[in-house]
């Protein structure tokens, strides 16, 4: 029976409910073009989700592409699947990405940013990679504000009840208050999955006649619309979107996981897809446009938490812990009789075509009729560049005069307060409600430099780490964006890593701002050189713009979330002093450079400047010296000096392995002023400790790879001694370091 | 000789596969995997129940999966005097289904705890415990948001009478006090037996605590002492 397009049930179409659904009037004639007839309220539904900023990435995705996205180690190009993936040896590949979950979580913390871990675990399993590690990055307002305290405290719950009760260990991640990030928080969650290279499966529909099931989740009313929410300001309406952020089921999303990994196992499998943003309209979509295939679905055959929903709203729900699967024709028993076993729903709601059409009926109605590459990015969704200008606000910045900084009276209280900062000390607050060491691979955990998550039956570690500082970026987004690189890698190397690749969550304003979109191209261009200088490629990721409310908006905050291989697990190195008596070295040079410092933050209470200068030659220099040194066990402790500068870097060191503090007695010699020498955020510069019988040999390679270095003291005692100004006993910082946020957060 | 251990699988359960790993790999055991909608224990020496979130514990940790078809195998296992181990939701489940006495609360502090912590042995002559030569505390995860033990005074007086605390969380010298007790426990206890000794439930992951690449061993110990009591 061939149906005729119907819309007798549906409300009429016209330009100006497509500008309520967020298009513009060009896009809206483009759609009658495709179409060759106005869309029905359905088709209008799928078109304004799938165009919407968060699906089709069309302010971003040409700037995105001049990312450098291959490299000898990637198996799949970056956005081909629904995360990137990289060879790491032994018939092994890490399926990782990042995204974000910033507007569910600005009004709904707990499900906001539970949905955020789901929805990026989904894309990491549905490759058939089981996930090994959750990271996030999160940003919020200024913690002495009591709605901050709010949104922190529900976005840790949600992530930490999801992923403990998912079973995957959260390792690492970053925090950090500012102002700006005040009624707009950020919230990226990353996941790491391990597969057998031979076993990844694709998001594709291929296969005249296979049948397309989707499984999971019951279809609700939650989340109707939350790619296009995503996709605007947060504002005083915002409130009234709670209605758009889903809810999470850790639970069924577990069971998904077994029963999926299970399908997979036994090549039973087409293609399948994770329904995240814009639900069955996304997934039915792009897997057809992958597989240049086309679908008949019938919707009354999809699963429904509740009665007398419309066709448009099961086409647009983004209810949770649900995928949709194309299954070898043959085969439906047995994929069915796992889910069974999981006690899943899986039912047949249609089947795949040749005609590259994808057909959505309803009630006897054919509801939706839209050739599928029109709707997906890379096929029709719009592509535009945008209008940029560089901001008023950077030459201002720009003429700061450091000189005239006031010196602090008293430079051991001024360190005290910076070292207070919650942007320093320790997250044990926020990470001791993660299940960090479930699946017994956590060998180290949250709070070193990154993260090493071992890899079972071979002898090598994944390092892990999530970085950005974004208040460089808002200073210079160019060189903020590759220092986020470089200190991403650093972190990797100073756990004994050789960084591979990265994903990255582009955090951003409102782009059809000039000033916003000159920010976002400026990081791009930095975040490109970076990774081509480091050979570490982009292999997917996020955008997420409007990151705005009517006050302002949000730093630009490109997350870099970095994965690095640890190819013998002698060469896992953690940040913290091990033993009396070590010499303490300081490799890199400090140019005193205090833009954007944390000392200017919290002691001058000012964001000025020009972010640190990032020379990449020097920084891979560094890279290539303290791995030589790693390699010949030359090293007890590594740690990157960043936030907070030598002094809280040297403390850290001190304090951070929390079973046994060591002080350490330090002289450095200061270049102009001593708040300058030991406040600098200087880039590509570690800290590290080593036997001093080891002392020949390591300066030997040093000097002989030119890398610049200081010998600054030795650890020992309870003390931390730098030179005659700062003296502090060791449980005294301990205390600071590890409490602050407990005694901000039960207040 | 290789005892065989039997590992249930709940719907939601996500330390199974740690458990089999350390006991597989690590202590070269023999060991099954056993499906909840199952009742055959396969002639299992020792079951475990494993941590993690049985039925996503919407609920009340542990109180659905008391009612999986195995659970009955399990009761009966045990009354005959088969070693049951329950390790933190498997904990839960022990205390759900009566095969160990009291209830979890949640932790004081309302929130999930995830670190390392150390527990004193408070019976060393428990089948579980006697053969563990160290007299210091052994050094061990917890991860658990409902891990508060609490029972009523008459049955906490049995438990001491009886010998029934095993394990209390203590300082990394042994002192049981109220600063090392992560999440409000009753007199701190982190493990206890059953009267016929038979059946341990524990918050604390000694499955955690084997492979000596993670940088603790001390969870090896409490299997090790079983499996050298089990063979002799």
């Amino acid at each position: 029976m061939t149906k005729q397009i119907l819309t007798k049930h549906e409300p009429t179409v016209n330009l100006q409910s497509a500008i309520e659904h967020g298009l513009n009037e060009e896009e809206y004639g483009r759609i009658k073009k495709i179409l060759g007839r106005t869309p029905t309220f359905t088709e209008l539904g799928i078109f304004s989700v799938m165009w919407s900023e968060h699906c089709s990435y069309k302010n971003s995705i040409a700037l995105l592409k001049t990312l450098p996205r291959t490299g000898s180690r990637l198996l799949v190009g970056a956005g081909e699947e629904n995360a990137g993936l990289v060879d790491i040896g032994d018939d092994l590949a890490v399926a990782f990405k990042i995204e974000s979950h910033n507007h569910p979580s600005a009004v709904e913390p707990y499900q906001g940013a539970a949905t955020g871990v789901g929805g990026i675990m989904r894309d990491i399993f549905t490759m058939g990679a089981r996930p090994i590690a959750s990271l996030n990055s999160l940003r919020f307002g200024s913690l002495e504000d009591p709605r901050t305290r709010y949104l922190f405290d529900g976005v840790v719950r949600g992530i930490g009840d999801y992923g403990n009760s998912f079973g995957v260990p959260t390792v690492a991640g970053e925090v950090y208050f500012d102002e700006s990030y005040q009624d707009n928080p950020l919230v990226n969650a990353m996941a790491v999955g391990l597969v057998k290279k031979d076993r990844f499966i694709s998001a594709t529909a291929k296969g005249k006649g296979n049948p397309v099931m989707i499984v999971g989740s019951s279809t609700g009313r939650d989340g109707i619309h939350g790619a296009t929410f995503a996709s605007e300001e947060i504002s005083e309406k915002s409130e009234s979107k709670r209605p758009s952020v889903q809810v999470g089921d850790p639970f069924t999303e577990k069971l998904l996981l077994e029963a999926s990994l299970e399908i997979i196992r036994n090549d039973w499998l087409i293609g399948i897809q994770d329904m995240g943003a814009a639900g069955i309209s996304c997934s039915t979509s792009e897997m057809c446009a992958k597989g240049k295939s086309g679908m008949k679905i019938n919707l009354d055959k999809v699963p429904l938490r509740e009665k007398g929903m419309t066709a448009y709203e099961i086409m647009l729900s983004e209810s949770q812990e649900r995928m949709l699967c194309v299954v070898k024709k043959g085969f439906e028993d047995q994929v069915k009789k796992i889910f069974e076993k999981w006690d899943l729903n899986c039912e047949i709601i249609g089947e795949v075509t040749d005609d590259g059409i994808l057909h959505i009926s309803y009630e006897d109605e054919l509801k939706a009729k839209i050739p599928a590459f029109e709707l997906v990015l890379g096929g029709g969704a719009p592509v535009y560049y945008r209008e940029f200008k560089r901001p008023n606000y950077m030459d201002k910045f720009r003429k700061f005069n450091f000189a005239e900084l006031p010196e602090p009276g008293n430079i051991q209280e001024a360190f005290l307060k910076v070292f207070s900062s919650p942007n320093i000390v320790s997250k044990k607050w926020v990470y001791e409600q993660y299940d960090s060491m479930v699946r017994t691979n956590t060998v180290v955990g949250p709070g070193c430099d990154s993260a090493v998550i071992y890899i079972k039956d071979t002898n090598k570690a994944l390092a892990v780490k999530t970085d950005c500082n974004s208040r460089y970026v808002y200073l210079n987004p160019k060189e903020g964006a590759k220092i986020a690189v470089a200190e991403s890698a650093r972190n990797i190397v100073c756990s004994g890593g050789i960084p591979l690749a990265i994903t990255n969550c582009l955090n951003f304003g409102n782009p059809y701002k000039p000033e916003i979109y000159w920010q976002f191209k400026e990081a791009i261009e930095g975040m490109g050189e970076a990774c081509r200088f480091f050979d570490t490629p982009v292999t997917g990721g996020n955008v997420s713009f409007y990151n705005e409310s009517p006050n302002t908006a949000v730093y630009p905050t490109p997350t870099i979330g970095m994965v690095g291989l640890i190819e013998d697990l002698k060469h896992i190195t953690t940040s913290f002093f091990k033993n009396n008596g070590n010499l303490i070295y300081i490799l890199g040079e400090n140019f005193e450079e205090m833009g954007g410092s944390e000392y200017l933050k919290i002691i001058h209470k000012k964001v000025a400047g020009d972010s640190p200068k990032i020379n990449l030659k020097k920084e891979k220099l560094l890279h290539d010296s303290l791995l030589e040194s790693i390699g010949k066990g030359l090293i007890n402790s590594a740690h990157d000096i960043s936030e907070g500068g030598i002094v809280c870097a040297l403390s850290e060191c001190c304090v951070m392995n929390e079973e046994q503090f060591i002080g350490a007695e330090v002289n450095i010699s200061v270049k102009t002023r001593n708040d300058f020498t030991y406040f600098s955020e200087s880039q590509s510069r570690v800290i590290v400790s080593i036997n001093p019988n080891n002392r020949e040999e390591f300066e030997k390679l040093l000097k002989t790879k030119k890398q610049p270095f200081t010998l600054i003291g030795k650890t020992g005692g309870n003390i931390l001694k730098l030179n005659d100004d700062i003296s502090l006993h060791v449980d005294t910082l301990g205390d600071i370091y590890f409490n602050t946020i407990s005694r901000i957060m039960n207040v | 000789m290789k005892l065989k251990f039997g590992v249930v699988v709940f719907p939601g359960s996500n330390c199974d596969h740690d458990a089999y790993y350390s006991l597989r790999k690590i202590l070269d055991q023999d060991v099954k995997f056993l499906w909840h909608k199952d009742n055959d224990l396969q002639n299992c020496d020792v079951i475990i129940l494993p941590g993690g979130f049985s039925y996503g514990d919407y609920l009340r940790s542990g109180a659905i999966a008391r009612f999986s078809p195995i659970i009955n195998s399990v009761i009966d296992f045990a009354e005959r005097g088969g070693y049951v181990i329950g390790i933190c939701n498997g904990f839960q489940i022990l205390l759900e289904a009566g095969l160990l006495p009291g209830v979890m609360l949640k932790n004081n502090s309302l929130q999930f705890i995830c670190r390392d912590i150390y527990l004193s042995i408070e019976n060393y002559n428990t089948i579980f415990t006697n053969n563990i030569e160290t007299s210091k505390p052994l050094k061990m995860p917890i991860a658990h948001g409902e891990g508060n033990y609490y029972t009523d005074e008459n049955t906490l007086t049995s438990l001491i009478e009886n010998n029934q605390i095993v394990f209390k969380y203590s300082s990394n010298d042994g002192k049981v006090e109220d600063l090392f007790n992560p999440n409000g426990s009753l007199l701190n206890i982190a493990g206890i037996i059953n009267k016929r000794g038979n059946v341990l439930g524990m918050m604390p992951h000694p499955e955690r605590a084997c492979d000596s690449v993670l940088g603790k061993t001390d969870g090896r110990l409490i299997f090790n002492s079983l499996i050298q009591n089990i063979n002799n």
